[in-house]
């Protein structure tokens, strides 16, 4: 290779690296640019609320910038460069249609539901807990997320779940939670023994028609949204929202409600008030209880 | 894909005939009838498995078929959803709700159409527990469950949308709301044939919508109290 073809060849070498360069800038500067198909047009007015604490789109479009958009994508629609390789997939915010919530299925999450999910992570997902921002950037991502669906603009959060006192911890409170377990076919999905290998495990999808897996509680693993009884309740009441997990909140009543979570931690591999009052139970009367299947199903044959 | 072509498809309807007029809409004693064929091999309905729910089993003698290409006798094409889509004057929703029943765990009816901003009510008719979950996109999404013997879901939509209806407890049911903003509209009969009624004189866009094939639209113009007639051939293929 003669010295001339050399200088050529880094001569185009580096153009192209500029070019690459420039592109990447540019694509930035798409980012940051005051395009209205960025958002919505009121991208700086839009503001979320946590305690006293007041958000602004226009900080966390920055902040989304530099830590969201590699997975949730520089258009909000779940479609970074990195979400084909994430299950489940990000979050789609353009159709404002979220999991973890206080309020009733079909509404909008409240900017605290949407804090806590920052700050909290997913666990068994791709999305980490964002505890390391300030609680002043989170709480600006939470304005700039809701800049990607004009629902925001248009309608209000719905209101939050009255969550009762948690009635006590009786072996009665367990009992009735499983039946209740068997009645409203939460082992449909999430298996007889909670393992989520129920029937219709393998045919869940979201609502975008990726296959979804139902929680295993035997994993022992945090729950998606939370990890407290309080949590486990609003999750079965509220349901999450773009799962096929659906809403309780119209069928069991409050008390019923914390029967339910009270038999749930059972299913956990955890040491907890619940699961000793439930082993020295089936210590003693185990082989009376009749197992949760299709069999102990009303109608059933 | 599909789901987007829905939405193109509703914001189309949005688009045509959002334009509500707000003066009471004159009655009309036109009409459309007419009959929906196919050419072509239609695919095979399957047969469902409901052996893992057996309350909902028994209840049928032979297994039920999927739906998503119901045929009958003569080439017929049925649950079409024949509508207005443009030329239509608006109206009021109706104060009578439509029904939907999830019964031996099937939607009944398979495709129900209904207006915008119309009551709609929600029964579970089963021994088990269904979740209804209407995958609307334009609509705001929601997902609930509904045991034995619980009371009516009542609720509406307030936007046109086409909006797939499953049970993720029962996966192989499956149906659709049509949320229409007009009250001219008809769905297909085992025989294929429609018939919208009530018709004032007018230019309008007859839309026939099939969940599975692309849409079709023909122009009818009607004078007077006319009675037209307007047919509709969907290409189908055997996958």
């Amino acid at each position: 290779m003669t010295l001339k073809k050399l200088a050529v060849t880094f001569a185009l070498g580096s153009m192209a690296l500029v070019t690459v360069g420039a592109t990447s800038i540019l694509a930035q500067s798409h980012v940051n640019s005051p395009d209205p198909s960025l958002g919505a047009p009121s991208v700086s007015s839009e503001e979320s609320h946590i305690g006293n604490m007041t958000g602004h789109a226009g900080e966390g479009k920055q902040l989304y910038r530099r830590y969201c958009i590699g997975c949730h994508g520089p258009d909000g629609n779940g479609e970074g460069m990195n979400a084909q390789w994430i299950d489940p997939k990000p979050r789609d915010f353009t159709e404002a249609t979220f999991k973890c919530r206080s309020t009733p299925t079909g509404t909008l999450p409240t900017d605290q539901d949407l804090y806590d999910a920052i700050t909290r992570g997913f666990v068994t997902t791709n999305m980490p807990s964002w505890r390391p921002l300030t609680p002043q950037q989170r709480a600006d991502l939470v304005a700039f997320v809701k800049t990607w669906s004009p629902r925001w603009t248009k309608g209000k959060a719905g209101a939050p779940l009255d969550i009762p006192a948690e009635t006590p911890v009786t072996i009665e409170s367990i009992l009735h939670g499983r039946e209740l377990f068997q009645k409203l076919e939460c082992w449909k999905c999430h298996g007889p023994e909670g393992h989520g290998d129920g029937p219709s495990a393998l045919t869940l999808t979201d609502d975008k028609g990726n296959p979804i897996r139902p929680y295993d509680f035997s994993s022992g693993s945090r729950f998606m949204c939370g990890t407290t009884n309080r949590d486990l309740y609003r999750i079965f009441m509220t349901g999450l929202d773009g799962s096929p997990m659906p809403s309780f909140a119209d069928v069991v009543k409050p008390n019923e409600a914390w029967d339910l979570v009270h038999f749930l931690r059972t299913l956990q591999p955890l040491k907890t008030q619940e699961a000793d009052l439930w082993m020295a139970y089936r210590a003693a009367h185990g082989a009376d209880l009749k197992p949760i299947g299709p069999d102990a199903a009303p109608g059933g044959q | 894909m599909r789901s987007r072509y829905f939405t193109a498809l509703a914001v189309a309807v949005l688009l045509g005939s959002g334009m509500l007029v707000f003066a009471k809409p004159p009655a009309g004693s036109g009409s459309i009838t007419g009959k929906v064929t196919y050419t072509g091999t239609p695919p095979k309905m399957k047969p469902i498995d409901m052996s893992k729910e057996p309350s909902c089993a028994k209840q049928h003698a032979t297994p039920v078929l999927t739906e998503n290409v119901a045929t009958g006798p003569g080439n017929a094409l049925q649950w079409v959803v024949v509508y207005i889509s443009a030329g239509d004057q608006g109206s009021t929703a109706p104060s009578q709700a439509v029904r939907y029943d999830q019964k031996g765990c099937q939607y009944l009816p398979h495709v129900l159409p209904m207006q915008v901003d119309q009551g709609l009510q929600i029964y579970n008719d089963d021994q088990t527990s269904h979740n209804i979950h209407p995958l609307s996109k334009i609509n705001a999404e929601w997902n609930k469950s509904q045991p034995p013997g619980s009371p009516a879901i009542d609720t509406k939509y307030d936007k046109p949308e086409f909006i797939p209806v499953k049970c993720n407890i029962h996966p192989w049911m499956h149906g659709y709301f049509i949320v229409l903003n007009t009250s001219h509209y008809a769905v297909s009969g085992e025989d294929g044939s429609f018939d919208i009624k009530g018709l004032p004189p007018g230019k309008y866009t007859v839309t026939a919508w099939q969940e599975q094939y692309p849409a079709q639209s023909q122009e009818v113009t009607i004078s007077g109290s006319e009675a037209k007639t307007a047919n509709f051939v969907f290409k189908v293929l055997p996958y």
